[in-house]
C-alpha cells in the first residue's frame, strides 16, 4: 500500500529524516510515535509531496509518487489531513468539507459522500452554512477529518489529530477512525505524540526519533515494551 | 438639490471604474500578496488595441471584446512569464517586477502606438451629467463584478481560487491545482481590469491615460481591505461619489490631493480598510 524506502529529508542544512525505511499494509492504521521534532510531521509531508525527498523513494499503490507534486499525489487517493486540521476558517462548514472532493468526477458520488460525512460527525450538519472559524477546536478537527474523507482516499494521513483536544473529543476521533477501519477498510498512517491514545487503535508502530526509526513493532508489542515506553513514549 | 444629485450620479460612473479596475487589484492581491502595479499597463496595451481594432474595422464593440480577450491573455502571459519565475523569490520581487513592466509597458505602447494623444471613442452619447455612456459604465461593471462574485462564491472553480488564496498549501493537499488557478486569478483579474481600462480611456488615449484612476482604484481597494471583493466594489463607488463632491463643491484641482488624503487616513487608522473583515487567520 505504501513503502518509504531509505528516506532522507532536510530542511536546508538541518536534515529531518535520515533513511527512514518503513510499510503501511492495507486496510491497516499504523502510527508513528516520537518526541517533538523526532521527523513525524516531517515524515507525513514528505510522503504528500510537500517536503522533497533528498534520498530514498515513497511508492503508494504500487506507483513511484517520490517526485510528484503534491496536487497529484493527492488525486491518487492520499488524503492528508495536516497538524491542526488545515480547515480554512474563512470558508463555510459546507464548503471545506466540498474541497476533500473537487478533484473527483462523480457527481453523485460526492453528494453522498458528504452525507456520509455528516452521519459520521453529527456535531458539523447543523453548521454546514456557518464560517469554519466558528467552529470549536474538536468541531474543527472532525470537519478536517471529514474533508479528508470527502475523496474517498484510500490512504490517509492523520498528522496530530488529537492535539489540543479535550480527552473525550480525543477519544470520540479515535473512536471514528477504529469504526472507519472496520467498516470501509480505510488506511491510516497516524501521527502522535500521544503515544497511548494512538496505540490503542493501532496494528502497528513506528517510532522516530532524531529522523531515524528507531523501533517497529505491533502496537500491542510497543505499549509491553516498558524501556521503549520510558526512552521515546513518555508514558 | 439638483447639483448634490448630478454631483452623485457623475461620482457613481467614475466611481464604478475605480471599483472595476480596484477589483482586479484585488483578485491578484488576495491570492499572491502582489499589489499588481502592472493593471493600468496591462488595461493600456488592451485599450490601444482596442484602438486599433475599432479604427481598423469600425465597430467599437469589435474593438471591446477584441480588448477584454487580449486584457485576459495578458494576464496569463503575465503570470506565466513574469509573476511564476519569481514566486521563490518573495513577494516584493514580484511587486517590484510589476512595476518595471509598468514602465516597459507604457514604453513599448508609447512606441507603437505613440505618446500624442489619439481621440478614443466612448460606447455611447457622452453628453450630460448622467450620460447613455455613464449609465454603461455602471451596468457594465456591475455585470461584471457581479459575474466575479459569484463565480468565486457558487462555481467549483471558484471555491479552487478562494481556497488557493485562502491556503495554498491546503489547496494543493486536496488536489486543487495550484499553479494553474493563480494563471487563472492573473488572467481573471487582467480580464476585469481591461474593461475599467476602456471604460476609463475616452476621450483620448496616451500612455499615461489610466495612471490617475490606477491611484484612486488603489484607494478604493484599501478603503475595502484590499483582500475583500465586495469591500472594494463598495469602496469604488464611495471614493468616485466623494471625489465627484469634492470637484463639484471645492474644485476639481483638489481631487488627487484628497483620493491621497483618504488613501493616507484609511491606512493610518484602519490598514485592514473600512469593510476589513476581523483578520482571526490562523498561521
Amino acid at each position: 500500500m505504501l513503502e518509504i524506502n531509505g528516506v532522507t529529508a532536510a530542511y536546508g542544512l538541518v536534515r529531518a529524516l535520515s533513511e527512514v525505511t518503513l510499510t503501511v499494509e492495507e486496510g491497516s492504521i499504523t502510527a508513528i510515535l516520537g518526541a517533538n521534532g523526532a521527523g513525524k510531521t516531517t515524515l507525513l509531508r514528505t510522503i504528500s509531496g510537500l517536503v522533497r525527498a533528498s534520498a530514498g523513494t515513497i511508492t503508494a499503490f504500487g506507483e513511484d509518487i517520490t517526485a510528484l507534486p503534491t496536487d497529484r499525489i493527492a488525486r491518487l487517493g492520499v488524503a492528508h489531513v495536516p497538524e491542526g486540521g488545515g480547515v480554512i476558517p474563512e470558508l463555510t462548514v459546507e464548503e471545506n468539507l466540498r474541497l476533500g472532493a473537487l478533484w473527483r468526477t462523480d457527481r453523485a458520488d460526492r453528494a453522498a459522500a458528504m452525507g456520509e460525512v455528516l452521519e459520521l460527525f453529527p456535531p458539523l450538519a447543523p453548521r454546514r452554512t456557518k464560517a469554519a472559524g466558528t467552529l470549536s477546536g474538536g468541531e474543527r478537527q472532525m470537519l478536517a477529518i471529514g474533508r479528508g474523507l470527502m475523496g474517498r482516499p484510500r490512504l490517509l494521513l492523520l498528522d496530530e489529530p488529537s492535539l489540543g483536544l479535550a480527552p473525550m473529543v480525543s477519544a470520540k476521533i479515535m473512536g471514528v477512525l477504529r469504526s472507519l477501519r472496520a467498516d470501509t477498510g480505510l488506511t491510516v498512517l497516524l501521527v502522535e505524540q500521544n503515544a497511548r491514545s494512538a496505540l490503542s487503535i493501532s496494528d502497528r508502530g513506528f517510532v522516530l526519533a532524531l529522523g531515524r526509526v528507531v523501533a517497529a513493532d505491533s502496537a500491542d508489542a510497543l505499549l509491553a515494551d516498558d524501556q521503549l515506553r520510558h526512552a521515546y513514549l513518555g508514558f | 438639490m439638483t447639483t448634490f444629485v448630478n454631483l452623485t450620479l457623475g461620482g457613481l460612473s467614475s466611481g464604478a471604474v475605480y471599483a472595476a479596475l480596484g477589483l482586479s487589484l484585488v483578485i491578484i492581491y488576495r491570492a499572491t500578496r502582489v499589489v499588481n502595479f502592472a493593471q493600468p499597463a496591462l488595461a493600456l496595451i488592451s485599450s490601444y488595441l482596442a484602438y486599433s481594432v475599432t479604427k481598423g474595422t469600425g465597430s467599437y464593440w469589435l474593438g471591446f471584446v477584441a480588448a477584454i480577450v487580449a486584457g485576459t491573455l495578458l494576464g496569463v502571459v503575465v503570470e506565466r512569464l513574469i509573476i511564476r519565475p519569481l514566486r521563490h523569490a518573495g513577494e516584493l520581487s514580484a511587486i517590484i517586477a510589476t512595476l518595471g513592466l509598468l514602465l516597459l509597458l507604457q514604453a513599448v505602447a508609447g512606441m507603437i502606438w505613440s505618446n500624442e494623444p489619439h481621440a478614443f471613442a466612448y460606447a455611447f452619447d457622452f453628453r450630460g451629467r448622467f450620460s447613455p455612456s455613464d449609465l454603461f459604465a455602471v451596468l457594465a461593471v456591475v455585470v461584471a463584478a457581479t459575474g466575479v462574485l459569484l463565480l468565486f462564491k457558487f462555481t467549483p472553480l471558484g471555491l479552487r481560487l478562494r481556497a488557493t488564496a485562502f491556503n495554498p498549501e491546503v489547496a494543493k493537499l486536496v488536489g486543487v491545482r495550484v499553479g494553474a488557478m493563480l494563471t487563472v486569478g492573473w488572467g481573471l483579474a487582467a480580464g476585469v481590469g481591461s474593461l475599467a481600462g476602456l471604460l476609463a480611456t475616452p476621450p483620448f488615449i496616451f500612455p499615461t491615460v489610466l495612471d490617475e484612476v490606477f491611484v484612486y482604484a488603489l484607494t478604493a481597494a484599501v478603503l475595502g481591505g484590499l483582500d475583500n471583493p465586495l469591500g472594494t466594489i463598495v469602496g469604488g463607488l464611495v471614493l468616485g461619489i466623494g471625489l465627484s463632491y469634492v470637484s463639484g463643491l471645492l474644485g476639481a484641482e483638489l481631487v488627487p490631493l484628497a483620493a491621497l488624503a483618504i488613501l493616507v487616513a484609511v491606512l493610518a487608522v484602519r490598514p485592514s480598510g473600512l469593510f476589513g473583515r476581523a483578520t482571526a487567520r490562523r498561521v
